[in-house]
């Protein structure tokens, strides 16, 4: 390539998380994020920004100085109480011309995946989508990877001459750090130019769903595939569920078999879930399945089929069926309850 | 009213090679397909048009093989088709793709609504829109999962959040991107095959752009670099059990107790 001159990458420092919420709520991927970016931080010696873009969030931003940031930038107008691309982008955009950070992390949320790209485009820089490692080298460049090709394939991004470098991450992907009793660091209220803030969105109403269980959540799942023969059979899963405190999730021929909703899926095409132990039944083991659980602490596998693909990302794998197992292992915890 | 659908081929399997050397996928020889999310933003499209009227066009970008999805566009109803295509174009990532097609957009003339799909099978970033809708100064809204009421001026429709469902009024010309399952894509049809056998399909290439900076399309135009590309890890440190129903629940028994989730 010919000579394309390079940036100077001393003047962009900080590594910055976008605090994605609605109406206040902060979505818990954004601690996962500050903690991800304390890390990297502390490799380059830079600091931790947050990004608080709303209405009447001083408070909560208040609650983000339990989680080791050093500043947080608030933009707090009634213009920003609901999510409307064009006035947020246009925060995002203030930020960074006035701060200069080098990294950029974002939820991959429905406000996430819609704020990123446009703040990208608006900068010319390069966005990396769905990140599930991310290092950084001395230089500052990020490192960042990520699946593609429905988890067949796993890429490393770089951004080498632009900044800031964004990228994106899923929920349950990083880990949250502890929350300190002590707060650190400082809020920061920003001024922005009312003219900015204008929209061609109008929010005309915003309607909580039903509260769901959901399994992103849940500490300890079963997971059912085809092994499991026949939707009657899910009772004696559950049984083993209520013994342990688990959640049911399901593969998705199951979800198309219609036994279960379809929130209860775990993949690519459903929920990530990373709980302290999983424990796959009948499950083949698909990559499409794997993508979204294969960050979970405990995995075991119980499939009669010794060459199964689930038994490559278990941590402890059962070469049995799971009817002989189960209803033994329900008996045995039954007795040692005294139930 | 004027509605420009975006379509992308992609390999018709996920089994795809890549050149060790750029990180950019071989696709040649591969056999292709529309972007299965795209078939729901061309449906959307349709019903629109069924009930007000107006023309679809779509838009690709993509080497000359990509005609055949404009083809299937035909098929299922759409107007008027191009395709974006010239070496210089090769090897864009998110940012040089979307600024490829934005200046596409602008020679095809206006659109009052855009409308993509949620994600591609194989890039599978869906930053795409959104990133289109910045170069052309307009408004977007992604995960549409219903569409409410086309006014004169604006379009009314559901977006899915985590816990919430927003009701939005954008005011066009405006893009959206469609989740799946927003109405059930239709099949090609023979009739309209043999309707629309000899429609033209324009072809771009960067000499017919505004903007005709090399420096800002393809390869070169792509801040994000693909540095190496390697499969998913296999977790090594494992144990696997073998052995009869009972030593089997023995062991696993005594594994869910020393971890603490029996107590
Ligand atoms: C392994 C791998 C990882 C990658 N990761 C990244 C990354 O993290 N960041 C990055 O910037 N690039 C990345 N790229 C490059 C990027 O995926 C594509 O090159 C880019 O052209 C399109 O992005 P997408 O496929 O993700 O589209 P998406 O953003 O998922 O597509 C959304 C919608 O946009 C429209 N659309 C997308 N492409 C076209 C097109 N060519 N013609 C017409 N309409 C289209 C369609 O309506 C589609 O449904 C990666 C490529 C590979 C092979
Ligand atoms: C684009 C795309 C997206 C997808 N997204 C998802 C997704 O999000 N989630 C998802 O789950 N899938 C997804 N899939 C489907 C995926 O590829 C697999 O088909 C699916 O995960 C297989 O489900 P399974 O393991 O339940 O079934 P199978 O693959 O049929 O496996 C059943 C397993 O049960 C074992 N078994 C049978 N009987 C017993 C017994 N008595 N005891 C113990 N073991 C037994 C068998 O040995 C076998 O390994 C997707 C596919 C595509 C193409």
């Amino acid at each position: 390539e010919e000579d394309i001159p390079q940036i100077d990458k001393n003047k962009w420092k900080g590594i910055c998380v976008y605090v994605d919420h609605v109406e206040g709520n902060i979505h818990p991927v954004t601690f996962e994020l500050i903690g991800k970016a304390r890390e990297l931080a502390s490799k380059i010696n830079h600091p931790v920004y947050a990004v608080f873009i709303g209405e009447n969030i001083k408070d909560k931003a208040e609650e983000i100085l339990h989680y080791g940031v050093d500043e947080v930038f608030l933009y707090d107008n009634k213009e920003l109480v609901d999510f409307r691309i064009e006035p947020y982008t246009a925060c995002f955009e203030d930020f960074i011309n006035k701060i200069k950070p080098s990294i950029i992390l974002v939820g991959a949320t429905t406000v996430g995946r819609s704020l990123a790209p446009r703040v990208a485009a608006r900068f010319r820089t390069g966005l990396t989508a769905d990140c599930t490692v991310l290092d950084v080298k001395e230089n500052t460049d990020l490192v960042q990877i990520r699946p593609a090709f429905g988890g067949n394939i796993m890429a490393q991004i770089n951004t080498p001459n632009t900044r800031p470098q964004l990228a994106t991450v899923r929920y349950k992907v990083m880990s949250a750090p502890q929350r300190n009793d002590e707060k650190s660091g400082k809020i920061t209220l920003m001024d922005i130019e009312k003219e900015k803030l204008n929209s061609n969105i109008e929010v005309i109403s915003v309607t909580k769903k039903e509260k769901e269980v959901s399994i992103s959540d849940a500490e300890v799942i079963i997971a059912c595939g085809r092994g499991v023969k026949s939707q009657k059979d899910f009772e004696m899963i559950k049984e083993l569920c209520d013994l342990i405190g688990a959640q049911i999730a399901v593969t998705r021929p199951l979800i198309e078999a219609g036994w279960a909703d379809a929130k209860r899926q775990i993949g690519l095409s459903g929920r990530t879930v990373k709980p302290k132990l999983i424990i796959t039944c009948g499950i083949s083991g698909a990559v499409q399945f794997t993508a979204g659980m294969r960050g979970s602490d405990c995995i075991i596998a119980i499939n009669k089929d010794e060459k199964a693909p689930i038994f490559n990302v278990a941590h402890y794998g059962i070469v049995g069926d799971l009817y002989e197992v189960l209803p033994r292992l329900i008996e045995k915890i039954k007795v040692s309850k005294g139930a | 009213m004027d509605i420009l659908v975006l379509i992308k081929q992609v390999p018709g399997t996920n089994k795809v090679e890549v050149d060790e050397k750029t990180g950019v996928l071989k696709r040649d020889g591969v056999d292709s397909k529309m972007n299965p999310y795209d078939l729901y933003a061309l449906e959307t499209a349709l019903r629109i048009k069924q009930n007000k009227g107006g023309k679809i066009s779509v838009l690709s970008m993509g080497p000359p093989q990509a005609e055949s999805i404009i083809k299937e566009a035909y098929m299922m109803g759409a107007d008027d088709g191009a395709l974006l295509s010239d070496r210089k174009f090769a090897g864009a990532d998110v940012l040089a793709t979307s600024y490829t097609l934005s200046q596409g957009i602008k020679k095809i003339g206006k659109a009052d609504l855009i409308i993509c799909g949620k994600q591609t099978t194989d890039g599978d970033t869906a930053q795409v829109g959104p990133e289109i809708a910045e170069f052309l100064g307009i408004p977007h809204v992604a995960n549409v999962r219903k569409i409410i009421e086309i006014k004169e001026k604006s379009i009314v429709v559901e977006m899915d959040m985590p816990e919430t469902v927003e009701i939005v009024d954008i005011k066009f010309p405006c893009l959206i991107t469609v989740e799946k399952d927003i109405f059930q894509p239709r099949l090609p049809s023979y009739k309209k095959k043999l309707e629309t056998k000899d429609r033209e399909i324009k072809v771009f290439s960067l000499k017919d752009f505004d903007d005709k900076n090399e420096k800002k399309y393809g390869l070169n135009g792509s801040p994000t670099q693909v540095e190496r590309i390697f499969p998913p890890s296999v977790n090594n440190d494992k144990e696997i059990w073998q052995g009869n129903s009972d030593e089997l629940t023995e062991k696993l028994y005594k594994k869910l107790k020393d971890l603490k989730f029996i107590q």
